[in-house]
């Protein structure tokens, strides 16, 4: 035998790796929110500009306090966080008390993700549900939405077109571009469509998700819209209104929360559609993206299991 | 016109500009050639030699024990001078037989030309496979006449022959086919004639368009014969994706696919087999990319069955830097060995040398749902979800959830961005669901 000096490393194939990995990921995402962060900070100015940093430092002061406490290895240069908290300022008024804000990506950070068992292990969208807590919590201060560029206090188009009929509704080009009033991050369809194709571009979302959520509100509301006898305006307005860009390429993809099967997608999807319109037209709120993907959250796991794909050289029959 | 594919894969660097132009180089043959008795899944060889005899190039001189093996024969001229437990490119200690070469390169009287090859029957097609000691050359090394063996009901109707070659860096298989396209298409014809189908296949991915162009010229003589064009991805060259690509089938779990009528061989085993049939000449030299970025000068050779790795690299300037890892095959498939002293055998397509990375890669995350693995994987698994039953050692969920369907590409470990080692997890589940079921029949 040869002498045992030359010895070199043993290891199980695969040998190599993507370069993608947990951190990029989480880089490629706050990239792709850049557009709609930039878009928010134009319209709404210093306010919005507060609230974003209140609840990214908050959210990452909040991830770094779990970490050690739960004795984990503290590695928040994945960004996880900062995704939670820049999500969450995302889907908050611009005018919103800065210590709710914290208050709110704190609850996301502490009690949506790491009580249940930190990255990877959340039931819910963190950032949902800290909208969620913050208007159970503060319903006032959570719907005070305020006029593009001045700061005015005024109602959003979905809130006009639910309890103010009327006043008149901003027209398709303005919801396009984002000059309307509403959250800091969901205005601009434009500026979210931008990330959300960046997304995809990379692979880190599945176009099933948004195209199923997005296609099942457009055809819905398209539905309605001719039984109400108005045109192609009433779904196009639906379309890209409230922050239905936002939640169907950036919260109804998000990984963890979300089926892992392709069918199961576009289940969800279809599904955050339908209550959407449903919680919309029919509910209490005028805007009900968040809680259509909440609602689904409960489900993905359900979804999962029946929605597995038939192994290769399988049977063809539905199992 | 549109290219042949399956569902699943990922798009792997190919790096094999490093040597997919490099004509390909009959490597000096070593003093001393070490020549493992087992280079096929199966029964390894009972030595038909002793220390000290002279052996002649072509001679048999591992004789096969059991239905599933292949002999082995002298690749050089010389004199045994040991029989001994040696390290094997494929991770476990066999016996080899070291010969000290000659140099007089003198064939043994049983190797001559076939004077007419055409007139074969297929039983004597496949006897001479066997003869030849023709495993499966893409790495597999299962023993050809095998695979060309009758089974009862099933017939035969498409001959696959695996020119994909997916794994990064390698290239021996499409240097062949441009040197050696006549070479591989005669053996074509032979396999088909053995088994008694009509329709042949060379399949090819669009990375290597030149040598598709000299196949189908190769080829053009017979009907019967075609070349594929199929998408770059990896693991195009898989068996089962191979034939649901070329052919719409879909080989059912746990079968073969004779089950389906095909059968799938390299384009080196049919240059093999050409060789064979028509000159006698049994398997012992084979083409081998060596490359990577441990390496200094890429290049694909000629190398005779029983040279050293460590002879290889030599050749091709040694290394450079710090070696970390030298692989036998492709980085996404093929395996480590401990040291470069370990022989090419039979399927030794490729020495892929990688120095140690300047940064280390990133730590493990816990999984977070990202569902690439399972759109990825080309067996319409969910390899996270396989892990998670692993990690808690639920081997019968994990048989019920498919697991033993896993073809071991490890795509799914590439685009990890958590980098969790996926089918390494479900190698060990698979072999635990296995002795389970060893078990189980043991009990009954």
């Amino acid at each position: 035998m040869t002498k045992r000096n030359d010895l070199l490393l043993v290891t199980s194939s695969p040998h190599i790796h993507s370069r993608d990995n947990v951190p990029t990921a989480m880089r490629d995402v706050l990239l792709a929110l850049l557009p709609a962060l930039l878009c928010g900070l134009y319209f709404f100015r210093l306010p919005a500009l507060a609230v974003v940093l209140v609840c990214v430092i908050s959210a990452y002061v909040s991830e770094l306090l779990c970490l050690k406490a739960n004795g984990k290895e503290v590695r928040i240069t994945e960004h996880s966080a900062a995704v939670t908290g820049l999500l969450l300022s995302f889907c908050l008024p611009p005018g919103l008390p800065l210590w709710m804000a914290a208050l709110g990506s704190a609850f996301a950070i502490v009690i949506v993700k790491h009580l249940f068992g930190g990255l990877g292990q959340n039931i819910f969208n963190p950032a949902l549900i800290g909208r969620a807590f913050l208007l159970a919590s503060f319903p006032v201060a959570m719907t005070r939405w305020s006029r593009p560029l001045d700061g005015v206090s005024t109602a959003t188009p979905l809130g006009i077109l639910k309890e103010a009929a009327g006043q008149p509704l901003p027209d398709l080009s303005q919801l396009f571009i984002g000059n309307v009033a509403g959250s800091i991050g969901e205005t601009s369809a434009l500026a979210v469509l931008i990330g959300g194709l960046y997304l995809l571009y990379r692979g880190h979302i599945d176009w099933r998700t948004p195209g199923s959520f997005l296609g099942t509100v457009f055809l819905l509301t398209v539905v309605v819209g001719a039984i109400k006898g108005e045109g192609i305006q009433y779904p196009l307005f639906h379309l890209l209104s409230g922050g239905l860009f936002l939640g169907a390429f950036f919260m109804a993809t998000d990984w963890v929360t979300s089926p892992v099967t392709r069918v199961g997608r576009i289940l969800f999807g279809v599904g955050c559609g339908c209550l959407v319109v449903l919680i919309r037209l029919k509910g209490g709120y005028p805007e009900g993206v968040a809680y259509s993907i909440l609602l689904m959250n409960v489900v993905t796991p359900l979804i999962d299991r029946y929605t597995k794909a038939r192994v290769f050289g399988g049977a063809r029959s539905n199992g | 016109m549109s290219k042949a594919t399956f569902r699943g894969g990922i798009h792997v660097t190919g790096h094999k500009e490093l040597t997919s132009g490099a004509a390909t180089i009959h490597a000096v043959v070593p003093d001393r050639i070490c020549i493992p008795l087992s280079q096929h899944i199966g029964a390894a060889c009972a030595p038909l030699v002793n220390v000290g005899d002279r052996v002649k190039k072509g001679e048999r001189i591992g004789e096969v024990k059991g239905f599933v093996s292949s002999p082995v024969h002298a690749t050089v001229s010389g004199t045994v001078t040991a029989i001994e437990v040696m390290e094997h490119p494929g991770g476990s200690f066999v016996p080899c037989i070291v010969i000290e070469n000659d140099y007089l390169e003198e064939w043994h009287e049983s190797i001559r030309p076939n004077s007419a090859p055409a007139t074969f029957s297929p039983e004597e097609i496949r006897k001479i496979v066997f003869e030849a000691g023709i495993v499966g050359m893409g790495g597999a090394t299962f023993p050809t006449h095998v695979k060309y063996a009758p089974v009862e009901g099933k017939a035969v109707d498409t001959v696959i022959l695996n020119g994909v070659e997916c794994e990064p860096y390698l290239t021996s298989d499409h240097r062949l086919m441009l040197e050696k396209a006549d070479r591989i298409v005669a053996g074509l014809g032979y396999i088909m004639k053995s088994v008694g189908c009509s329709r042949g296949v060379v399949a090819v991915e669009d990375n290597k368009l030149d040598a598709v162009a000299m196949l189908r010229e190769a080829a053009r003589s017979n009907p019967a014969f075609s070349v594929i064009v199929m998408k770059e991805k990896y693991p195009q060259g898989s068996e089962k994706q191979l034939i649901y690509a070329c052919t719409g089938r879909e080989v059912p779990v746990g079968g073969l696919p004779i089950a389906v009528g095909v059968i799938v061989n390299n384009v080196g085993t049919a240059a093999a087999i050409a060789d064979a049939v028509e000159m006698g000449i049994p398997l012992i030299e084979r083409y081998v990319t060596v490359s990577g970025d441990g390496v200094l000068k890429p290049a694909n050779y000629l190398a005779r069955v029983g040279t050293l790795f460590s002879d290889l690299i030599a050749q091709s300037g040694g290394t450079v830097g710090e070696v970390e890892r030298v692989i036998s095959g492709g980085p996404m498939m093929g395996k480590t060995v401990f040291s470069m002293e370990v022989p090419i055998v039979k399927g030794s397509s490729g020495i892929v040398v990688m120095k140690k990375p300047e940064r280390a890669g990133p730590a493990e995350y816990p999984c977070v749902r990202c569902a690439k693995c399972v759109d990825v994987c080309p067996a319409f698994l969910e390899p996270t979800s396989l892990v998670k039953l692993a990690k808690r050692c639920k081997w019968e969920e994990a048989d019920a959830a498919n697991i033993m369907s896993c073809i071991e590409c490890g795509s799914c470990v590439y685009v990890c961005p958590a980098r969790i080692p996926l089918v390494q997890y479900i190698r060990r589940a698979k072999q635990a669901v296995l002795a389970g079921k060893a078990k189980a029949t043991a009990v009954k």
